[in-house]
């Protein structure tokens, strides 16, 4: 466990940024490599007889689904990368397993920081546990997932805080109340259960939680839908405001096409658990290359 | 229980302490790893005892199974050595152990059971204390899966009882949990203290005894080893702090009704014109001081 006691650090918490390393603009953090997702017993003929030209993700030989197949991309620090896709296509796989939600059948994921490589898949549970807490930050389409709804909306925060050995109650409650209105939660409700709250106001302190610890990397899995117009600007506003901030990079999984032609510059395109296209955002609304990129344009434009 | 109660032929043939050798054994070896891991809840085979769960099984069958002959136990309940949990269980192990010795002397005794109280006289090296457990782990309450809870331990991922306390601060301004006070033994695990009061809590802290738990219905055994650190949770700038006792008109410590002691654990309770009188919750303890003074100890 020499590992764990090297990584250990409650100061990134207490001093916040100013602990965090920064990480410098084009500096990769996360290579992930033929990321395979089975669920179901798998066989042989699994990759070869799914795909979008099967058009299926359904083994015919031996019924197993694949969620994903394959699926490689880079990260690079400070950078909002985009996963749209139908529904079913595999890109929330692809941030839960990045999050330890789920476990992949193959493949490999490296995260960089500040010298440090972790191979996320051979990790322990012990480490993916630090990994996730302090250097991992999520953002869930459904609050219920993300938050305690049996704590206070400032309590789901200090939990976080607490996670990474900040026992300090003054120091929590000041920088819950920052992190609060920094995402537009009027501090003086910070002591009310989220159950209460608005639906955008519950994205908010979700996004408060990720935020907490000062991530380097963030995932944001359909963070919008469901969200009324006005709401859904506002918190795509904060995202991005958030991005310049903190330099976090993020991928951003959507089916909304306005979603990534506002916050990503690259995109993925998926469909059957495969990357069918990927290049920078305004190359792929503008001049989509595959059929399906092209009716998704062509439905959304 | 019948007093005069006399076991017949076939029922003397049960072996020395009830449980057989066997049972005992196998007790022996989870107290044993429970040392050897302190606050770690070790599962064991909580056998059938002649009561009912909940009424003290786990902490009997830890002291069944550690009594000898030459030893000498105490009882007691919530402090007294009188109460009907006391008893029925000190005649139950005086009549299925043979030539031990009973008292209600603290610094007497080799061995003492106790339900929620830790005695106020401090406890020496020769001396074992066995605490009876309702609910062994502390994260019950935030964590229903036991497997959850295992790795939780294991991880030392106690942020949630945290969570816990900062959520009572948020709304009652300070820490309201009276008593199960989540305690960090050796730095590692948080175990339950038993229904303890706080007050009790820093005895644990690098006790000269050795504290076992036992929970019967829980079927789990821990242990505080000798001289091992013990520390409540708290936060930094929220120091944990115990019942204190003080008159809020006055400002002062209330003393005990009987033995007038102002540095023990006291029990509030109305009097014949319902005014509130405090006592000691250890009546040994404040027996003792009774007698050192030359008065008689009075009913109270």
């Amino acid at each position: 466990m020499t590992m764990q006691t090297e990584m250990t650090d409650e100061a990134v918490v207490a001093s916040g940024a100013a602990g965090t390393p920064v990480p410098e603009t084009g500096q990769k953090i996360l290579a992930v490599r033929d990321l395979t997702k089975i669920f179901g017993p798998g066989c042989g003929e699994c990759l070869a007889s799914t795909g979008p030209l099967a058009d299926t993700n359904v083994c015919p030989r031996c019924g197993s689904i694949i969620a994903l197949a394959e699926v490689g991309f880079n990260l690079y620090a400070g950078e909002i990368l985009g996963i749209i896709g139908e529904s079913g296509s595999g890109k929330s796989t692809v941030v839960k397993t990045l999050y330890f939600d789920l476990s992949p059948t193959g493949g490999e994921a490296v995260f960089h920081h500040s010298d440090m490589s972790f191979n996320l898949f051979t990790l322990n549970a012990a480490q993916r546990r630090w990994l996730r807490n302090h250097r991992m930050g999520m953002v869930y389409q459904n609050p219920h997932l993300g938050l305690n709804f049996s704590v206070s909306a400032g309590g789901n925060i200090a939990e976080r805080l607490l996670v990474c050995e900040l026992y300090h109650y003054g120091k929590i409650r000041t920088l819950v109340r920052e992190l609060l209105s920094r995402t537009e939660v009027p501090p003086g409700r910070m002591d009310e259960r989220p159950g209460g709250f608005s639906g955008g106001m519950q994205q908010r302190v979700q996004i408060a939680k990720a935020l907490a610890t000062r991530p380097p990397l963030l995932f944001l899995d359909e963070i919008t839908t469901g969200l009324d117009l006005s709401v859904q600007a506002r918190i795509l506003d904060l995202i991005l405001e958030i991005q310049r901030e903190f330099m976090t990079a993020m991928i951003v999984v959507t089916h909304d096409l306005g979603v990534i032609r506002l916050l990503a510059e690259r995109t993925i395109v998926m469909k059957h658990g495969r990357i069918i296209e990927a290049g920078l955002t305004d190359q792929i609304i503008e001049d989509p290359q595959h059929p399906y990129t092209q009716r998704l344009v062509a439905s959304a434009l | 229980m019948n007093p005069g109660y006399k076991l017949s032929p076939v029922e003397a043939s049960y072996s020395f302490a009830f449980l057989d050798e066997y049972a005992k054994r196998e007790i022996r070896r989870a107290i044993l790893k429970a040392i050897s891991l302190p606050g770690y809840q070790v599962p064991y085979a909580s056998r059938e005892m002649p009561m009912g769960r909940g009424f003290g099984t786990g902490g009997l069958q830890v002291t069944l199974s550690i009594i000898g002959p030459d030893d000498t136990l105490k009882v007691i309940d919530q402090g007294s050595d009188d109460s009907v949990n006391a008893v029925n269980l000190r005649r139950f192990v005086e009549m299925t152990c043979p030539g031990i010795s009973t008292t209600s002397n603290t610094s007497e005794a080799t061995i003492i059971q106790s339900r929620h109280r830790i005695p106020e006289l401090p406890l020496s090296e020769d001396q074992v204390l066995v605490l009876q457990v309702p609910y062994p782990d502390p994260l019950v309450l935030i964590e229903p899966s036991e497997a959850r809870r295992k790795t939780m331990h294991g991880e030392k991922d106690y942020s949630r009882l945290l969570t816990r306390l900062y959520e009572d601060l948020i709304r009652f301004g300070e820490i309201t949990i009276s008593h199960r006070y989540p305690t960090r033994i050796n730095g590692h695990y948080v175990l339950d203290p038993s229904p303890i009061p706080r007050y009790d809590i820093p005895k644990l802290n690098r006790s000269r005894a050795l504290i076992l738990f036992g929970a019967g219905r829980e079927k789990k055994v821990y242990a505080v080893p000798p001289f091992t650190s013990a520390e409540p949770l708290a936060f930094e700038d929220v120091p944990f702090r115990t019942e204190d006792f003080r008159d809020p008109k006055t400002g002062e410590r209330r003393p005990c009704s009987r033995c007038r002691s102002t540095d023990s654990f006291l029990d509030e309770f109305l009097d014949t014109k319902g005014e509130k009188i405090y006592q000691c919750s250890d009546s040994d303890y404040c027996n003792h001081r009774l007698f050192r003074k030359g008065s008689r100890p009075e009913k109270p």
